[in-house]
């Protein structure tokens, strides 16, 4: 079944372009980066600022060939920082400032 | 829809995400193809809203069972994917 | 360039200030919080197993709920997802999987680990689950045991009891966990002495 359906790029079950990709199968530690975001997600999350379905369709919306480029945790916290910008818990004036301090 | 352990059921063939924006945990490989229960999960309120922080309906959830070789056209006989499918997708086979 | 396609190691820094000026997320709530997931890991899940090969009643009520069966062993599960036990045994392997994106056991396995969360694997495990062990790991799962593939597509997060393999008789608790590894749980390897 490759019929040409609509399918979203992450809805990956089967999908034809990855069915030769060879599996990485060993142990890689979380960077310290990684720990971060999860952390920020998770206390989002414990705070009903930011559900995971608002993660994960953040996370879809990122560009096919994005989303395959970027490493797990950097899908993460573009779509946490592209769903806060939305839902106004932060503006984007507020992260710019930081961005130029940092 | 209320669905005993063993009904046979079919997921919609519906594709929303050709309509706009969405969020949908029905994945495509199972769209259209025909399945039997194996047991109610539970009720949770329904992602695809969820993700659009809109009220969500808690609604039923079910696992399953899909012959894994009738999907692709491939595999082992007998094989099976079983899949966690919210009512709103099944329909009586 | 839209603001959210800033390299995220900077983003990180910039929404950490961010979040901690409102009171979001300070300094101190992020550490205690990876901590506490860091104590998370395929240990917990490992003691699970091990308990259900030693405890027929036990066995019987992870199957039937794994979250009370996790808590029963001092496992946190408040306000996570419920979590599913899945049996392997002389018909049955089962094999875990998100083909979505990610979503895992984490409160009994700790964080899901790189390979699981790749293309390759959400791809691979629902359309060839027995070319992906095989090749992969070197699991070859017999023709007269059925393969059973258990994608994870909503509120409930699965780990697989493998069976128990032969040489452990009349092991304590402790060693068996000791044999039970991460791969064993999701259904990529099983259980080797």
């Amino acid at each position: 079944m490759d019929k040409d359906t609509p399918r979203a790029h992450h809805d990956m079950g089967g999908a034809a372009k990855f069915m030769c990709e060879a599996v990485d199968t060993a142990p890689h530690g979380l960077t310290d980066f990684d720990k971060q975001v999860d952390a920020i997600r998770g206390i989002l999350g414990a705070k009903q600022i930011m559900t995971v379905d608002e993660l994960r369709r953040g996370i879809e919306s990122i560009p096919e060939a994005e989303y395959h480029r970027l490493s797990y945790y950097r899908r993460w916290i573009r779509s946490i920082t592209a769903i806060l910008l939305e839902k106004g818990v932060i503006t984007e004036a507020e992260l710019r400032a930081a961005l130029e301090a940092g | 829809m209320m669905f005993d352990a063993g009904a046979n059921v079919r997921v919609k063939d519906d594709w929303p995400e050709s309509r706009g924006p969405v969020h949908i945990r029905t994945p495509h490989y199972v769209r259209g193809m025909q399945g039997t229960v194996l047991r109610r999960l539970g009720a949770f309120p329904n992602p695809e809203d969820l993700a659009f922080a809109r009220p969500a309906p808690v609604r039923a959830l079910y696992h399953v069972r899909f012959d894994q070789p009738a999907i692709w056209q491939e595999g082992h006989a007998g094989d099976e994917v079983v899949v966690e499918i919210f009512e709103h997708w099944l329909e009586p086979a | 360039m839209n603001i959210v396609e800033t390299d995220g190691e900077q983003l990180l820094i910039a929404l950490r200030s961010v979040l901690a000026a409102k009171g979001i997320a300070s300094p101190a709530e992020i550490a205690e919080r990876i901590a506490s997931t860091d104590s998370a890991s395929p240990g917990q899940g490992a003691r699970m197993v091990a308990k259900a090969w030693t405890d027929p009643a036990y066995r019987a009520r992870m199957l039937v709920d794994g979250s009370k069966a996790a808590e029963e062993l001092g496992i946190p599960m408040r306000g996570m997802p419920p979590l599913g036990v899945l049996e392997n045994s002389a018909d049955v392997h089962n094999l875990i999987v998100c083909t979505l994106c990610s979503c895992y056991p984490r409160a009994v396995l700790g964080y899901p680990p790189f390979w699981y969360k790749s293309a390759g694997y959400r791809a691979r495990a629902v359309r060839d689950p027995r070319g992906l062990l095989a090749d992969e790991w070197g699991t070859v799962v017999p023709d007269d045991v059925r393969l059973r593939v258990v994608d994870s597509t909503a509120d409930y997060r699965w780990m697989v009891l493998p069976l128990r393999p032969a040489g452990t008789e009349g092991w304590d608790v402790a060693r068996l966990a000791s044999i039970v590894r991460e791969g064993d749980m999701i259904g990529v390897t099983i259980p080797k002495v």
